[in-house]
């Protein structure tokens, strides 16, 4: 066996009785995305020698006897959307292009104090606004498993490069599913913690109230040692939690004795692929042969769960990146051309006698923002700002802003309600499996609709695991996302334990690169 | 209301003040605050807005907030949170301001000032809100090479701010600028703020209009806002300006409240007007949101009532008090009060310890706050404790010191750090004998028959000569005595 | 809702800092014309007495203590900077103030 396909758990086992060297290792999965990743666009980024020199003072440290963290020499891939001082940090934006951010994120400087080796930054959607990685300014990532289709995002490199056996862990992002859905499509296990778990300092924005930092992993084991590395509170994060972070990969294989898992009554509606509700069923069957008993509960306003998403993050993304204006940093537009252009419009209106057209016309700095940033954001970012703008401008905040905010109450009550009767819901991770390359490109609120499972999480803040449960008949791959109350990562982390190790769909490799491995 | 101005009108202002607190570092980060640093030398990731930082409250700023929020009477809500006012501008990192909207931390207060039209009759000036806020950097216009360039300069990004708006309840320019005196007096005696309006620590907009009868009806004029005042006398001659200037407009064109749009004017202090300044019409949708990175503060009645004890007695009651009590003029109480409440601890342990608050209050106004500024120290600093200034002043009113030598022994107290009796004894000052006075001066008369002569023909000026020498002989002496009795002497001989 | 016409989209660019050629504010009057309308489905929950929720997790009272912390060393700070003069960014002159 190849060591691209061990498990990250199983990886720190070899590194610590020192079978393998990080160096080895970390040469390894650069081979493999050597070999695979020209095609499926994963890292937007890799700084091999950064990364193996990395692996050697680690190795050094370990040989001499010296204390070492707890990923100590284990690979883990970033997505472009932490702050990290050793290289560019772009949110696969132009805007960013150019950026190098003079500090490192919270998450990425515990990942270092816990002696990871950072070995790339992986592609994602612009500011991680979409669900296909398709809004990246630079590039496409390919599905594993289907070459055509999309990897899910924002976090499609994240996904994509666990599923490829490029990275054993890497860290997503998560604002309405961006780590749940491309891991339920790549077949890979997706978390998002529950808000204020995991510092957001040095997280690029996108939906402040929304956001939060995760693991993806190949198995629920790999996922709570990635978790209990980056969790816990920041002084810096005004809404992190100051709450004891477990030993997650410590309890996790106790199963959860007499667990109630419920299914959402509104889940099993017109648009969910048939071959997903079957897949869904089947595992709470599974659940069911592991002493769970199954409840039938609602989420009465779980239909507004996408409108009030599609209101509140695009509003607070309006603000968040309201920064990328070209004057302190990121991109800026070429303002000889700008000023020649102002120059002869304002002839051509004073000739015309234009005054109201003179009147409105932009000064310099104006034509500068809206330049730099009509030239820096992409059109879904572009789509989202305008609808944010507008839902905050006056006249419309109450309609739309404040209503969105009243019914998030509602959303979260209606959890409230549920988790008084059960102790975990399952749903589908998604309505429907990947879809081709392109498809959905210029329809944008069907894109949208498609996160109804899991924008109810973000909202409400809730802890949510997606983990591989199936396959259709084309081998796409199918998530089961399972919620648990606020901070009880470790229900959710036990329970999707239970049924990893009932079922093996998380140990299928996409054809593309089991290939090559086979027989070794 | 009573039409006690000389005009036909009612001047009606209401004033939007801006105090930088004195916290050491900025509102939501590390960066000190410290005014005068090199362009962009105190700045970091979270005050330039970088992407992905984010801002933790300081609490020393809250806490300084609160306490001038309850100093000036306001109402404390139980809860306040932050919100985003949005605008672009270079000199705005974010993109966005935190403040606070529509939950402000304090609402609903008032300042009492005297009445500049009947001096001692109180008058109570409402407090809409006063609210937390970070500043905004600074543009500086650079022109390189023929280009027009803004440089921008973000250290003072992320300060502090209290924003105090007060009711529309002045009626005159004096009565403004009394109650700024009044604010200022105090915010910088609570320790707040050093409302040093030349570093920009304190920022006043007023906001004018005129109320008038015209036939038979009482009318208003448009509001307008007024800024770039940058000091109190700037304020009441703006504001003057603007009266005059609205009545001037109103007997042109009739034209009244609600009939234009609000104009915001500048005060040009040098040519002493002020000019309309151009504000696109959609720069006020600021599309406020609450700040997702900020959680809400809470503050109980009862902590509202600790600190409300712990203010002691302010400025107005203080000032009233020293006034009474030390027959102390309302200019020199000011000037202790202006200093804080450590400097007027000390001015009360003297002026209690030597029973003369009147010359206690001239030494700790002159002497003492001089040496404090010479020596770039704080009145805690200071080495004389109050008890040996007082025994000082003590000193002379027994006349145990005579008065021209005094500084000299406050000096040689404060260098030496060393008690009065002993610094004078150290400059061998002691009481002259009345009979060695006379025979110095006897002595000295013998001596200068000329001046004697002089004297006699009626330049009485002459005799200073001999004060010269008497001091040669013994320092001790008392020059007005040796004065008196050397002309007496000249006269007799 | 009433319907969102072009000219809104132009004046929402304006205050977004947004330049849209032409064609971009067409399709952003229909597309955004479609998800509002979408949107527009929140007006039938009944949302009487109910808080608005800001936060996924309400906390309160959270400080930092009153400390000066080292700055960025000027380079670094301007490091990023579009355009700048070694003191401080530039931009095209600011009018007015
Ligand atoms: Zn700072």
């Amino acid at each position: 066996m190849s060591l691209v396909e061990y498990s990250a758990h199983e990886l720190k086992q070899l590194l610590v009785s020192g079978e393998i060297t990080s160096i080895e290792l970390t040469q390894a999965l650069l081979d493999q995305i050597g070999t695979y990743d020209d095609h499926l666009g994963a890292f937007l980024h890799i700084d091999a020698e950064r990364a193996l020199a990395r692996a050697a003072d680690i190795d050094h440290r370990r040989q001499a006897g010296k204390p070492l963290g707890p990923l100590a020499g284990l690979p883990v891939a970033v997505k472009d959307v932490l702050c990290d001082q050793d290289g560019p940090t772009t949110c696969a934006s132009r805007m960013l292009q150019s950026f190098r951010p003079p500090y490192d994120a919270t998450v990425v400087a515990r990942l270092k104090a816990a002696d990871a080796v950072l070995i790339g930054r992986t592609n994602m959607d612009e500011f991680a606004m979409g669900g296909s990685t398709e809004n990246s300014a630079f590039q496409v990532t390919r599905n594993p498993w289907d070459p055509g289709r999309i990897p899910g995002g924002s976090s499609g490199g994240a996904a994509t490069c666990v599923a490829a056996r490029m990275a054993p862990l890497s860290i997503g992002t998560d604002t309405g599913g961006s780590i749940r859905q491309p891991a339920g499509l790549c077949g890979v296990v997706g978390m998002k913690p529950t808000y204020g778990r995991v510092s957001r300092y040095g997280l690029i924005a996108f939906a402040s109230s929304l956001d939060q930092v995760g693991p993806l992993a190949r198995t629920t084991r790999d996922a709570a040692l990635l978790l209990e590395t980056i969790a816990g509170h920041d002084p810096h994060d005004a809404t992190s939690l100051e709450v004891p972070v477990p030993a997650y990969s410590h309890s996790l294989e106790q199963p959860l004795a007499g667990l109630r898992l419920g299914i959402v009554r509104e889940h099993f509606a017109a648009g969910l692929d048939p071959s997903i509700e079957e897949a869904i069923r089947q595992a709470v069957e599974v659940y069911q042969s592991l002493g769970a008993t199954i409840q039938e509960i609602s989420l009465p306003h779980s239909k507004y769960a996408v409108a009030t998403y599609y209101v509140i993050a695009p509003s607070e993304a309006s603000s968040n990146l309201a920064r990328y204006d070209g004057v302190h940093y990121g991109h800026r537009t070429d303002e000889s051309q700008l000023q020649a252009e102002l120059n002869a419009r304002r002839q051509q209106l004073q000739a015309a006698g234009d005054e109201r057209g003179l009147d409105q016309l932009d000064n310099g700095l104006v034509r500068m923002y809206r330049l730099s940033r009509a030239e820096g954001f992409g059109p879904e970012v572009k789509r989202r700002i305008m609808l944010g703008t507008y839902a905050l401008s006056a006249g419309y905040y109450d309609a739309y802003y404040l209503k969105a905010l009243k019914v998030r109450r509602l959303i979260r009550q209606d959890f409230d309600a549920a988790f008084g009767q059960v102790d975990l819901i399952a749903s589908p991770v998604t309505p429907s499996v990947a879809y081709r390359l392109g498809e959905m490109v210029d329809d944008p609120l069907a894109m949208y609709l498609v996160d109804l499972y899991t924008v109810s999480a973000n909202l409400a803040g809730l802890p949510s695991i997606s983990l591989p449960c199936g396959f259709t008949r084309e081998w796409l791959p199918i998530g089961l996302q399972l919620q648990a109350p606020p901070l009880e990562e470790l229900r959710l982390l036990r329970g999707a334990h239970m049924y990893e190790q009932a079922t093996d769909w998380h140990k299928r490799q996409p054809a593309l690169v089991r290939q090559r491995h086979t027989g070794v | 209301m009573p039409e006690t101005s000389t005009h036909p009108y009612t001047t009606v202002i209401g004033l939007e003040v801006h105090v930088q607190l004195a916290t050491r570092s900025k509102l939501f980060c590390g960066c000190s605050t410290q005014f005068g640093a090199e362009p962009n030398t105190q700045t970091c990731p979270v005050c330039i807005g970088m992407p992905g930082t984010l801002p933790v409250l300081n609490r020393s700023a809250f806490a300084l907030a609160l306490k001038t929020a309850i100093a000036l009477n306001c109402h404390i809500p139980e809860f306040t949170k932050w919100d985003r006012k949005q605008y672009y501008y270079p000199d705005l990192p974010k993109g966005y301001q935190i403040s606070q909207y529509d939950l402000p931390m304090s609402v609903d207060g008032f300042l009492e000032i005297s009445d500049p039209l009947e001096p001692y009759a109180p008058l109570r000036i409402g407090i809409i809100r006063a609210h937390l806020e970070e500043d905004a950097g600074k543009s500086i216009h650079d022109e390189v090479a023929g280009r027009a360039d803004s440089e921008i300069d973000l250290n003072r990004t992320g300060t502090p701010l209290l924003e105090i708006v007060s009711e529309p309840d002045l009626r005159s320019p004096a009565a403004s600028r009394i109650f700024l005196q009044e604010l200022k007096l105090l915010l910088t005696y609570l320790g707040v703020s050093d409302c040093n309006m030349q570093e920009g620590s304190l920022r006043v907009d007023a906001n004018v209009n005129l109320h008038l009868e015209a036939n038979g009806q009482r009318v208003a004029t448009p509001i307008v806002e007024i800024k770039n005042m940058n000091s109190f006398r700037a304020v009441q001659r703006a504001l003057e300006y603007e009266a005059s200037r609205q009545y001037r407009v109103w007997q042109e064109t009739g034209q009244q409240l609600g009939q234009a749009s609000k104009q915001t004017r500048g005060w040009d202090e040098a040519a002493g007007l002020t000019r309309p300044q151009r504000s696109k019409e959609e720069s006020s949708d600021y599309r406020y949101l609450p700040d997702p990175d900020l959680v809400p503060i809470t503050t109980s009645p009862a902590q509202v009532e600790q600190i409300r004890q712990s203010l002691g007695e302010l400025p107005s009651a203080l000032r009233a008090r020293l006034v009474r009590e030390g027959n102390l003029s309302d200019y020199d109480a000011n000037v202790l009060i202006n200093q804080g409440q450590e400097l007027v601890d000390y001015y009360q342990a003297v002026a209690a310890k030597c029973n003369d608050p009147k010359t206690a209050a001239n030494w700790v106004t002159q002497e003492v706050l001089r040496e404090l500024k010479e020596r770039e120290m704080t009145i805690a600093q200071i080495p004389i404790p109050a008890e040996c200034l007082a025994d000082l002043i003590h000193a002379i009113q027994q006349g145990q010191l005579p008065g021209t030598r005094a500084r000299e022994v406050f000096t040689l107290m404060l260098n030496d750090q060393i008690t009065a009796a002993e610094a004078i004894g150290k400059l061998g000052i002691e009481q002259v004998d009345e009979s060695d006075l006379v025979a110095l001066c006897q002595e000295l008369i013998d001596a200068n028959p000329k001046i004697v002569a002089d004297v006699q023909g009626g330049k009485q000026q002459a005799i200073g000569a001999l004060i010269g020498q008497a001091k040669k002989k013994n320092p001790n002496v008392d020059p007005g005595r040796v004065r008196s009795i050397c002309l007496e002497l000249a006269m007799k001989s | 809702m009433t319907a969102l016409s072009r000219n809104d989209v132009e004046k929402v660019a304006l205050l977004a800092r947004l330049q849209l050629t032409d064609a971009e504010l067409d399709t952003m009057t229909a597309q955004l014309g479609q998800i509002l309308g979408y949107v527009d489905l929140l007006a039938e929950v009944d949302t009487t007495d109910v808080e608005p929720m800001a936060h996924a997790v309400e906390l309160c009272n959270v400080f930092a203590t009153d400390q000066v912390m080292p700055s960025l060393p000027r380079e670094r700070a301007l490091a990023n900077a579009p355009r700048d003069n070694g003191r401080g960014y530039l931009v095209p002159a600011v009018l007015g103030d």
